[in-house]
């Protein structure tokens, strides 16, 4: 490690030649930059927000909620499949998701303090990084083409796939953060250690974890690219979890990219109610650890 | 007994990675046979006549991710060194809820917002002030912008890595010991002679990791770049053609490829993905555990 002299020398600040004005300003030039750059990343932010509103509520009515998609070019017409699709496939996703990665959180942190939970631990990184739609084409080898079509059990293993790291990452580091002592009072008292695990430290994690699973959902009902071809869409209501399932993200996106004027509009109260869905979520996660 | 169950799903976690690179190596194994090298580097891409070549998606995705990781990476340095060197702590809390929220918004949206309110700006307002003067001299930047285009997709990028880049940096601007700004400050250092000699320098190769991670997410990023690249299968002359990315071609074709050679191509360009993703990651998390052991999450 360099000393803070040895880089000043290096980038010539000390010299005494330079004029003391002349770099305080400069110095005031760099510090208004970092605040036109953070004006510049809310820009976007407060855009996007603001033309979803506007936008969004101006299309959306009581038959959004309750009637399926109207015919293309047809006024009128609604996203209910879409929003029972998604509630359905993020069900499954967490019925699947939460178990699995909430127990593989829970070997990371009380059973994997070794080589082999560190590799987990490696690959659990890993595969947060995996392009959602890479998992896509993933369950569509695995389930849709064992099951001979697209359907609502597809979806929603594909948004399990995006969960488990999700949820196995939080688990683990809030459960690495009770304290040790809390552990060995529990093993002390003479109680087996699954049983110190499942009644004595996962209660006291409990909040951190539910934060994570919340956030984790709220990341996955967003999602479309994994449901084209898993999920794949329907502009009814499904029957049964064996049949393509019609999806939020996915009507938005077909709508968005079609050429009715109906249709973009009501892509907009889907937006909408995509991102009320992940506020509420993301917001309700922060007050749960706020309270600690 | 439930240790066993632990390990089990401890190993499963192992088990799914390895399912998807099996199936990946499964579905591509066709492509791969009958194409091999070739494909990567062939510009042609005609399903019908069953010519395939990747890499008018390569090179999209290549471009469109770089001009992200160009766009953001100094605004994104710059709010973390506003955060935390100059904002005090009420403004930091709002803030940061703010670029969470920015991280928290589903591609989907970005998407929508892209074709109908970025791509507008870019083709009347934006594109105009590079196609009048640097396009006048390099054709890279020549004209005309139809809105949609691998520029529009690089900005529609760079605003969703923002917030990777910036919440990491800012972690790793955090871990740097109080005793480095004090030292410079007592030398004499001003506030940016500060930040840039005892801050910047000490956390070069975390920052580093930090756009690294923000690139892997770009490259992988699907939906939004979809709507707002124009999808236009061959390698583009300017920054303003239409364009398409690995991710974006394997979005859009997938369910309409007919033949199974089709389907197998695209499994290919999906397992190239995975493997790009996967050594960009694994060379991001090292950067950045070298710097701060305590930065894990990649949001």
């Amino acid at each position: 490690m360099e000393t803070v002299l040895e880089n000043m020398k290096k980038q010539k600040v000390n010299k005494l030649s330079a004029n003391l004005g002349r770099r305080r300003m400069f110095s005031g030039f760099m510090i208004t930059l970092t605040v036109i750059s953070m004006i510049l990343a809310l820009t976007p932010l407060f855009s996007i927000l603001g033309y979803v509103i506007v936008k969004g509520f101006s299309a959306l009515n009581l038959a959004f909620f309750t009637e399926l998609p109207a015919p293309p070019g047809e006024a009128g017409g609604g996203m209910a499949n879409g929003i029972i699709g998604t509630f359905t496939l993020i069900s499954l996703a967490s019925a699947i998701g939460i178990p699995v990665g909430l127990m593989a959180g829970i070997f990371l942190s009380e059973y994997g303090r070794n080589r082999f939970g560190k590799l987990v631990s490696f690959l659990t990184d890993i595969m947060l990084g995996i392009p959602s739609i890479v998992i896509g084409i993933v369950v569509y080898a695995l389930v849709v083409l064992a099951m001979g079509g697209f359907s609502a059990y597809a979806g929603g293993i594909a948004l399990a796939f995006i969960m488990i790291p999700a949820v196995t990452r939080t688990t683990e580091e809030m459960l690495k953060l009770v304290p040790n002592h809390i552990r060995e009072a529990g093993l002390a008292l003479g109680i087996p250690k699954w049983r110190v695990i499942m009644l004595i430290i996962l209660p006291t994690a409990l909040r951190g974890i539910i934060t994570g699973i919340m956030l984790a959902i709220a990341r996955v009902s967003g999602e479309t690219a994994p449901l084209l071809f898993t999920a794949f869409g329907n502009m009814y209501w499904s029957q049964s979890l064996n049949e393509p399932i019609a999806s939020m993200p996915v009507l938005v996106f077909n709508y968005a990219i079609s050429p009715y004027a109906e249709w973009q509009a009501q892509a907009w109260a889907g937006a909408l109610t995509l991102i009320l869905i992940v506020v509420v979520l993301n917001v309700s996660a922060r007050l749960i650890t706020r309270k600690r | 007994m439930f240790k066993g169950i632990a390990y089990i799903f401890g190993f499963s976690i192992i088990a799914l990675l390895g399912i998807m690179v099996w199936e990946m190596f499964r579905g591509s194994s066709f492509a791969i046979e009958k194409y091999g090298l070739d494909f990567l580097f062939s510009s042609n891409w005609d399903p019908v006549a069953e010519q395939f070549g990747a890499w008018p998606f390569i090179y999209g995705t290549i471009v469109s991710s770089l001009l992200a990781l160009v766009i953001a990476t100094p605004i994104s340095v710059g709010i973390a060194i506003f955060l935390v060197e100059i904002a005090p702590k009420w403004f930091r809390d709002i803030v940061g809820f703010l670029i969470e929220l920015l991280a928290a918004i589903p591609s989907i949206v970005y998407g929508l917002w892209g074709i109908f309110v970025l791509a507008p700006i870019i083709r009347e307002y934006i594109a105009p002030l590079f196609i009048n003067t640097l396009g006048k001299f390099i054709p890279f930047f020549a004209g005309p912008s139809f809105g949609v285009g691998i520029f529009t997709a690089g900005v529609i990028l760079a605003i969703m890595i923002i917030p990777t880049i910036a919440s990491i940096s800012r972690e790793v601007l955090m871990v740097v010991p109080n005793v480095q700004r004090e030292a410079a400050l007592a030398l004499g250092a001003t506030k940016w002679e500060m930040i840039r000699t005892a801050v910047l320098t000490y956390s070069r190769s975390g920052i580093l990791g930090a756009m690294i991670i923000g690139l892997g997410r770009a490259i992988g990023e699907t939906m939004s770049v979809t709507m707002v690249i124009g999808n236009r299968p061959e390698v583009p002359d300017s920054i303003f053609d239409p364009a398409y990315t690995m991710a974006s071609v394997i979005a859009n074709e997938f369910n309409e490829a007919s033949s199974d050679i089709y389907i197998s191509t695209l499994i290919e360009i999906g397992f190239l993905l995975f493997g790009v993703t996967l050594l960009v990651n694994i060379f991001a998390r090292f950067l950045v555990w070298s710097t701060s052991k305590g930065v894990q999450e990649a949001k």
